[in-house]
């Protein structure tokens, strides 16, 4: 069980990369992009927990009570913050590009452009 | 290159991931026994040195109030690239392309009266829920992050629950890009005030409080969450108004 949430990490990424590789659509690979991004809130939280860890918030428990690494957690606040802006970013991309080529097909504006 | 000769290059490369991982992850202490020094550090100082019993928060906003400076700022900059990509070019022409014209023209079920009145119930209980969030940083697990999408999504639910111009007169473009200037430059403030009193930057100089967790408790952590809570509640509202008037755009043209 030991290495079970890392497992879990390798499979997010190993979907998303697929997906990616294989997509036809644009806004399917943003999506696939998210997801594989998403692995890594799960490594992050996985990483910093220590068992029988309560989250680190004390506003009603003892403020010496074993509690998991709130490092990582900060670090996953920041990632989720900013997958949201660049996906935002990424999709005005897509949608320039539909508008300057008419499609979302990634090897199809390869080919336009040359 | 063909998408076969892609799918190979991807699996020689998967395999070396693989690998990679495998052996990244074997040198890894076990699901449950992190040792890492520095938040065991953290856990043992924070609350008597900001009075916040988020210590989530108090990472974010001091110890490492640093790096999120930065990361407000990639959202912020993420905002601005969106209005500069999707601004209209002179002499632009939309649906020059069969598929382009499709898209157009796609007929838009009506909004129905259900989503409408829904999401107008739901409008005051978001906004609440926002600020609430946005305020309490030093306490519970929220922040400026969290609370300003929630803020965000309340703006959202006035446009599913009515139109675009509603949306608009609610939050019009010169009030957003004013709250976001105000969000981001007020954190890098509160960080350069430090620096006028002679401390460090981003020093923690407000008062303190005395009852850890309280609303007027954590000095500076409170007080950047809420500005960090504005800064992402008007970037988000712009980012969402900037795609639906790409949809409507569109829509409006073709008709």
């Amino acid at each position: 069980m030991q290495v079970f949430p890392f497992l879990v990490v390798a499979w997010i990424v190993a979907v998303g990369l697929y997906g990616l590789i294989t997509s036809r659509d644009l806004i399917h690979q943003i999506v696939c992009l998210i997801v594989v991004q998403s692995s890594t809130y799960v490594l992050l939280l996985a990483v910093g927990y220590v068992t029988g860890g309560v989250a680190p918030y004390f506003f009603d428990i003892s403020p010496h009570a074993k509690a998991v690494d709130p490092v990582v957690q900060a670090l996953a606040l920041t990632d989720v913050v900013v997958e949201a802006a660049v996906t935002a970013l990424l999709l005005s991309f897509a949608i320039q590009a539909h508008k300057r080529f008419g499609t979302l097909d990634p090897h199809a504006l390869a080919e336009l452009k040359g | 290159m063909t998408p076969r000769q892609r799918r190979w290059l991807f699996a020689i490369a998967a395999a070396g991931l693989v690998a990679c991982y495998l052996w990244a992850f074997s040198g890894l202490p076990g699901f449950g026994n992190y040792p890492g020094p520095y938040g065991q550090a953290i856990l043992n100082h924070a609350i008597a040195q900001t009075n916040a019993t988020g210590v989530v928060s108090a990472i974010n906003f001091e110890y490492r109030g640093f790096d999120t400076v930065g990361e407000e700022f990639i959202l912020f900059t993420a905002a601005a690239g969106m209005s500069v990509v999707l601004r209209r070019l002179r002499g632009e022409r939309q649906g020059g392309t069969p598929s382009a014209e499709d898209a157009a023209n796609r007929q838009v079920p009506a909004t129905s009266s259900a989503v409408r009145v829904v999401s107008l119930l739901l409008v005051g209980p978001t906004a609440v829920i926002g600020w609430w969030l946005a305020t309490h940083a030093q306490a519970n697990p929220s922040g400026g992050f969290q609370g300003g999408v929630i803020l965000a999504t309340a703006f959202f639910l006035v446009y599913l629950s009515g139109e675009f111009i509603v949306f608009r007169r609610l939050s019009p473009v010169a009030l957003l890009d004013a709250a976001e200037a105000v969000g981001a430059g007020g954190f890098a403030a509160v960080g350069v005030t430090a620096l006028a009193m002679s401390l460090p930057y981003l020093y923690n100089y407000l008062p303190l409080g005395t009852i850890p967790g309280a609303v007027s408790s954590s000095g500076t952590i409170a007080l950047i969450s809420f500005l960090v809570g504005i800064e992402v509640a008007a970037a988000f509202v712009l980012i969402i108004g900037e795609l639906l008037e790409q949809t409507l755009l569109r829509r409006e043209e073709s008709s």
